[in-house]
C-alpha cells in the first residue's frame, strides 16, 4: 500500500467544559509502497485517534487521507462502504459477547457481503483450522480466553478478504502468554502478503514485522523511517528517550 | 436442603400463621353466596387479562419510543420525553385516569362506550414512562466498543440496533421488565375508578351485594397471582436461556 497524510486536523469537543482538545495537530506522512506500517509513540499522541481515522470511523476535522492515490470519503454512506472493503480490529470488547465465535465470524459475512450461511462456513472453515481455533468455534467469548477473543476477533476482520486491516493495540490488554499468540497470527499475516497498519507498544515485534515505523507525538509525526533504520540509528531525542524506555522495561 | 423443600416449608409456615389467624378472628365464612357470583369472578378476570395485554403491547411500544427519545441529540424531543416521563412517574396513576376520563376524554366528547380504550392508554402511557427509563438503561449499558465494531465492519445504524444492541439489551432489561409488567396487572385494579368491569371492580361489586367482604377479596388475590407467577417464572426461564457473561 501507499499511503499519503497530508496536514491532518482532529478535535474533540467537551460539551461540559466547552473546551476542545486538539489530538492532531496538521500531521503528515508518506510512506513507500509497504505491506506494512506501524505507529508507535507515547500515550495520547495520537496513535489511536490516526488509526480510526484511516480506518474510515471518525472524520478529520480538515486535512487528507489517500490509500493508492484515493483519498478517504468524508460522508457517513461513502465511509461505510469504505469500512467494508477493510478490516479492524480494537483493543478488547471486538466481539459481540451474545454470539459464538463462529456466529461473530458469519456475522459480516451473511449480513454485510450477503453470502449465504453455508457460503460463509465453508469461507471461514480453512482460517479458522489454520488459527488452532476450530475447537472454540461454538464457544461464546466469555468461555475464551483474552488472545482467543483477539484471534477471532483478526479472523472476523480476514474472512470478508479486505483490502487491509487496521490493528489498534491488538495485545495491550492481554498477558505476556497470550500476547505472544497474537503476535504470532500477526507474523503469520505478514509472511502471506497481508497489508496492515498496526499500532503497538511491543517494539521488538515492531522490528519484525513492520517495513516502516512512525513515530507519533504530540499529534504530529516526530519520527518516520524503514524499520531498521528508524530503531538503529533514529537520533530524534524524543524517540531515543522512548525506546530506551519500552525496550529496557 | 432441597429447593422444593424449602418452598415447601416457608409456604406451611405462611399457611400455618394464615390459619391462626383466621381461627382467632372467629370468621363466619359465607363462602356459597359468593360461589353464586362465580361468573362475575371469571368475567372480571378475563377483562383484566384482556386490559393487561393491551396495555403490555402498548407499554412496550411507548418505552422504546420514549427511551429512544431520551437517548436523542435533539434538545427538543429529549426535553418532551423527560418531561413525560418525569409527570407520569411523579404523579399517582389515579390522578391520571381520573384526569385522562373526566377530563381529557370528557374534551374529545368520548361515548362511555370508549371508556375501555381510554383506560388501556392511560394504564399503558403510566407503564410506558417506567419502561421508557428501564429501556434506556438497557441501551447505556451496550459499551460504545460494540457500536465501533459494528460500524467497523461495515453494518448500517439499523442493523447495528437489531444485530448488536437489542439482543444485549434486552436480556440487560429483561428481569426489570417483568417486573414492570407484574405491576401493570396489579395497577389494572386501578381501572375500576373509571368503572371498568374489570376484576378488582367485580369483586368489589360482588362484596358490596353479599357483604362478604373477605370471601369476594381473597378469589381477588388469587386471581392476580394466577398472572403474575406464571409471568415471573416465564421471567426467570427466559433470563436463564439468554444469560451469557459480558466478554
Amino acid at each position: 500500500m501507499n499511503l499519503v497524510i497530508h496536514d491532518l486536523v482532529q478535535r474533540f469537543d467537551d460539551p461540559r467544559s466547552r473546551r476542545s482538545t486538539t489530538v492532531l495537530d496538521g500531521l503528515s506522512l508518506a510512506t513507500g509502497e509497504v505491506q506494512s506500517l506501524v505507529l508507535v509513540g507515547p500515550s495520547g499522541g495520537g496513535k489511536s485517534t490516526l488509526l480510526r481515522i484511516l480506518a474510515g470511523l471518525d472524520v478529520p476535522v480538515t486535512g487528507s487521507v489517500t490509500f493508492e492515490g484515493v483519498a478517504l470519503p468524508r460522508d457517513e454512506e461513502s465511509l461505510r462502504g469504505y469500512r467494508r472493503g477493510v478490516g479492524t480490529v480494537f483493543q478488547a470488547y471486538n466481539l459481540f459477547p451474545h454470539l459464538t465465535a463462529m456466529d461473530n465470524l458469519l456475522l459480516p459475512l451473511v449480513h454485510v457481503h450477503g453470502l449465504t450461511d453455508t457460503e460463509a462456513r465453508r469461507r471461514v472453515a480453512e482460517p479458522l483450522e489454520r488459527f488452532g481455533l476450530t475447537a472454540h468455534a461454538h464457544k461464546r467469548p466469555a468461555e475464551l480466553s483474552g488472545g482467543q477473543k483477539q484471534r477471532i476477533a483478526i479472523l472476523r476482520a480476514l474472512v470478508v478478504q479486505p483490502r487491509r486491516l487496521f490493528l489498534d493495540e491488538p495485545t495491550s490488554a492481554l498477558d505476556p502468554e497470550m500476547t505472544g499468540e497474537v503476535l504470532d497470527m500477526i507474523d503469520d499475516l505478514k509472511r502471506s502478503g497481508t497489508e496492515f497498519v498496526l499500532v503497538t507498544h511491543e517494539m521488538g515485534f515492531a522490528r519484525r514485522v513492520a517495513d516502516e515505523i512512525a513515530f507519533i507525538a504530540d499529534g504530529r509525526v516526530a519520527a518516520h523511517a524503514p524499520a531498521a533504520e528508524f530503531l538503529d540509528r533514529c537520533r530524534d531525542p524524543r524517540v531515543t528517550s522512548f525506546l530506551a524506555r519500552t525496550l529496557h522495561a | 436442603m432441597p429447593r422444593w423443600l424449602a418452598y415447601l416449608i416457608v409456604l406451611a409456615l405462611l399457611s400455618a400463621a394464615g390459619a391462626w389467624a383466621f381461627a382467632s378472628l372467629d370468621m363466619n365464612w359465607n363462602w356459597g353466596v359468593v360461589w353464586d357470583y362465580r361468573a362475575a369472578f371469571w368475567q372480571g378476570w378475563w377483562m383484566t387479562v384482556l386490559l393487561s395485554l393491551a396495555s403490555l403491547l402498548t407499554s412496550s411500544l411507548i418505552g422504546v419510543t420514549a427511551a429512544m427519545m431520551l437517548r436523542s441529540s435533539m434538545p427538543l424531543v429529549q426535553a418532551a420525553a423527560r418531561v413525560y416521563v418525569e409527570l407520569i412517574r411523579g404523579t399517582p396513576l389515579l390522578v391520571q385516569l381520573l384526569i385522562g376520563w373526566y377530563v381529557v376524554a370528557a374534551a374529545l366528547r368520548m361515548g362511555t362506550d370508549q371508556r375501555y380504550l381510554v383506560g388501556v392508554l392511560v394504564l399503558s402511557l403510566f407503564s410506558g414512562a417506567y419502561m421508557a427509563e428501564i429501556f434506556r438503561g438497557g441501551l447505556d449499558a451496550i459499551p460504545r466498543a460494540q457500536i465501533d465494531s459494528a460500524r467497523a465492519i461495515g453494518l448500517t445504524p439499523w442493523q447495528t440496533l437489531g444485530l448488536v444492541v437489542l439482543p444485549q439489551a434486552v436480556r440487560i432489561v429483561l428481569p426489570s421488565v417483568a417486573g414492570q409488567l407484574v405491576s401493570l396487572i396489579k395497577d389494572s385494579s386501578l381501572l375500576s375508578v373509571i368503572s371498568i368491569a374489570e376484576f378488582t371492580f367485580n369483586a368489589r361489586n360482588v362484596n358490596s351485594a353479599t357483604y362478604s367482604t373477605l370471601e369476594s377479596y381473597l378469589p381477588l388475590a388469587v386471581g392476580y397471582l394466577a398472572l403474575t407467577l406464571p409471568l415471573s417464572a416465564l421471567s426467570r426461564w427466559l433470563e436463564r436461556r439468554f444469560r451469557y457473561e459480558a466478554a
